[in-house]
């Protein structure tokens, strides 16, 4: 495995108005190795994966893909590198203006480089792939909020990217709904890409993910295997996974 | 115990130079990224890819759709100036030259004014509110993890559509006002050639060119402005309604100094 085919962070450092988010983070997504990143509503959690995506500038730090130090370089710079990895965003972000179809060719028909008719292959394969292609002309407002999110992960996947990041995938959803988003991010991995997932739904994380980073009060306080997470003395990470009647109103 | 009056009086001096030195600080970054934004939509009206189709909509949504509360103010206001403009100048017997001064007045001032006014309460808030969603539900985030650049793809075919559509809709506004002037004066037993006649009498062909360089400057202010504050929006559906408001405020309050400038500059130039 070498330094191309991994995220890094380094020493990141990140705050709004003075509240630290981050403080000396570090985390490396190694490609092959799926992870989640669990911690409270509030710690910091979707902040890194829009970090990593350079959507937010840390205060100060380091952020790479592969070799690539995106950190102060213009979206431009790192447009390539960037292909590589796609969001599923915790509401979906679909384009409302858009029907599904247009939703999940987006990038394709951005890039220009594909014909109509090579796109809308495309497009109809990842709805299949994700069990809506029923919904190709429909707009976002006409889907459920399990449909969005299975639209979301077809547009992820449209540009075949390695890396897939997911924010809270099974928010609000109905446990057919977390059962389906589950199934799909297991296929995915199946298939060879790489998920990197935030959430604090303990089953959701433990069913698609090898590895575990745990975060608290802008630190990581935990990395580790399933078990070595259940295991653990820390406790933040006990209460976190077994809260009890002290944690009420905290 | 209470601190020295002395004391407290420095502290009040302190918190209030820190506050205005906040307010000064947070002005002149806002100012600097509204021109930068600016700048930057600018610079890319002519760069690919074009966005045709986003244009067009833009255009139909933006503009096309002003077309009616463009009319009823150009008619109204045509009629009003022609009511107040004929009470004054009956005694002096010169009730001939109202059609030159509604004309002269709508094309030059009210006509580029209201008409941006208008489309700025209807068009700028639009902007606003609808890029201020996309911001809050994650959309644009979601833009830019595609490769899209936001500004090409949201900015510029708005721009675009306000340059080229508030000049129009201003030719149409300043068209329907001296229509509606003419409907007043026909009460006052003016006829269409002595309404006509004088139009050239207080006219001259830089008022023409003034008349639509001001709409346009004012549809950039408009775009860019709805887009500023859209794209900055923080807060949810709260949020969304006050970027809207402040879109509006923003937008009215430098239609209004532009206009003053820019007349400043045509009158220069008249000498």
């Amino acid at each position: 495995m070498t330094s191309s085919d991994s995220i890094r962070m380094e020493k990141l450092c990140y705050s709004i108005g003075g509240r630290k988010i981050l403080e000396n983070f570090d985390f490396h997504l190694e490609r092959g190795v799926n992870r989640t990143i669990l911690g409270v509503s509030g710690s910091g959690k979707t902040t890194i994966l829009k970090l990593l995506l350079g959507l937010l500038e840390p205060d100060s730090g380091g952020i790479f893909l592969g070799d690539l130090c995106i950190t102060g370089l213009p979206e431009s710079a790192f447009m390539q590198q960037r292909r590589r990895i796609a969001i599923v965003f915790q509401g979906g972000a679909l384009f409302d203006s858009m029907t599904v179809g247009e939703n999940v060719g987006y990038r394709l028909f951005e890039e220009g480089q594909l014909t109509q008719a090579e796109i809308t292959a495309i497009v109809r394969e990842k709805l299949g792939f994700v069990g809506v292609e029923p919904a190709l002309d429909l707009y976002p407002a006409e889907l459920s909020g399990g449909m969005k999110k299975r639209v979301a992960i077809a547009r992820a996947l449209a540009a075949d990217p390695d890396y897939i990041f997911f924010d809270e995938p099974t928010t609000g959803l109905d446990p057919i709904g977390v059962y389906n988003i589950c199934s799909l991010m297991q296929r995915l991995q199946a298939e060879g890409k790489t998920t990197l997932m935030v959430t604090h739904d303990l089953a959701t994380a433990f069913a698609t993910s090898q590895r575990f980073t745990f975060l608290h009060n802008a630190h990581m306080l935990f990395e580790g295997s399933e078990d070595e997470m259940k295991a653990s003395n820390i406790p933040e990470v006990r209460e976190f996974l077994a809260p009890t009647t002290s944690s009420l109103f905290v | 115990m209470r601190p020295p009056k002395r004391w407290q009086w420095h502290s009040n001096l302190k918190i209030n130079s820190a506050v205005i030195d906040n307010i000064l600080l947070t002005f002149f970054y806002e100012l600097q990224n509204y021109f930068t934004l600016a700048g930057r939509t600018f610079a890319r009206i002519f760069r690919r890819p074009f966005y045709y189709r986003e244009f067009a909509i833009q255009f139909d949504k933006l503009g096309f759709s002003s077309l009616f509360i463009c009319i009823l103010t150009g008619l109204f206001s045509g009629m009003v100036m022609a009511l107040q403009s004929l009470i004054q100048l009956k005694p002096f017997g010169a009730t001939s030259y109202v059609g030159g001064m509604v004309a002269v007045t709508m094309v030059k001032e009210l006509g580029p004014v209201l008409a941006s006014l208008m489309v700025a309460g209807r068009v700028g808030s639009a902007i606003t509110a609808e890029l201020g969603t996309m911001v809050v539900t994650e959309q644009v985030d979601a833009m830019r993890v595609e490769g899209t650049d936001i500004i090409k793809r949201l900015a510029v075919p708005r721009l675009k559509a306000m340059l080229l559509a508030l000049p129009l809709l201003t030719i149409v506004t300043d068209m329907v006002s001296v229509v509606g002037g003419y409907i007043m004066s026909a009460g006052y037993n003016i006829n269409p050639i002595m309404y006509i006649s004088g139009l050239p009498q207080f006219m001259v062909f830089q008022d023409l060119i003034e008349g639509v360089v001001k709409p346009t400057v004012f549809g950039a202010i408009i775009a860019i402005t709805g887009c500023y504050v859209g794209l900055n929006t923080k807060g949810g559906a709260e949020g969304v309604g006050s970027a809207a408001k402040k879109a509006v405020v923003l937008s009215s309050v430098l239609i209004l100094v532009c206009d003053f400038f820019i007349a400043k500059v045509f009158v220069v130039f008249r000498g």
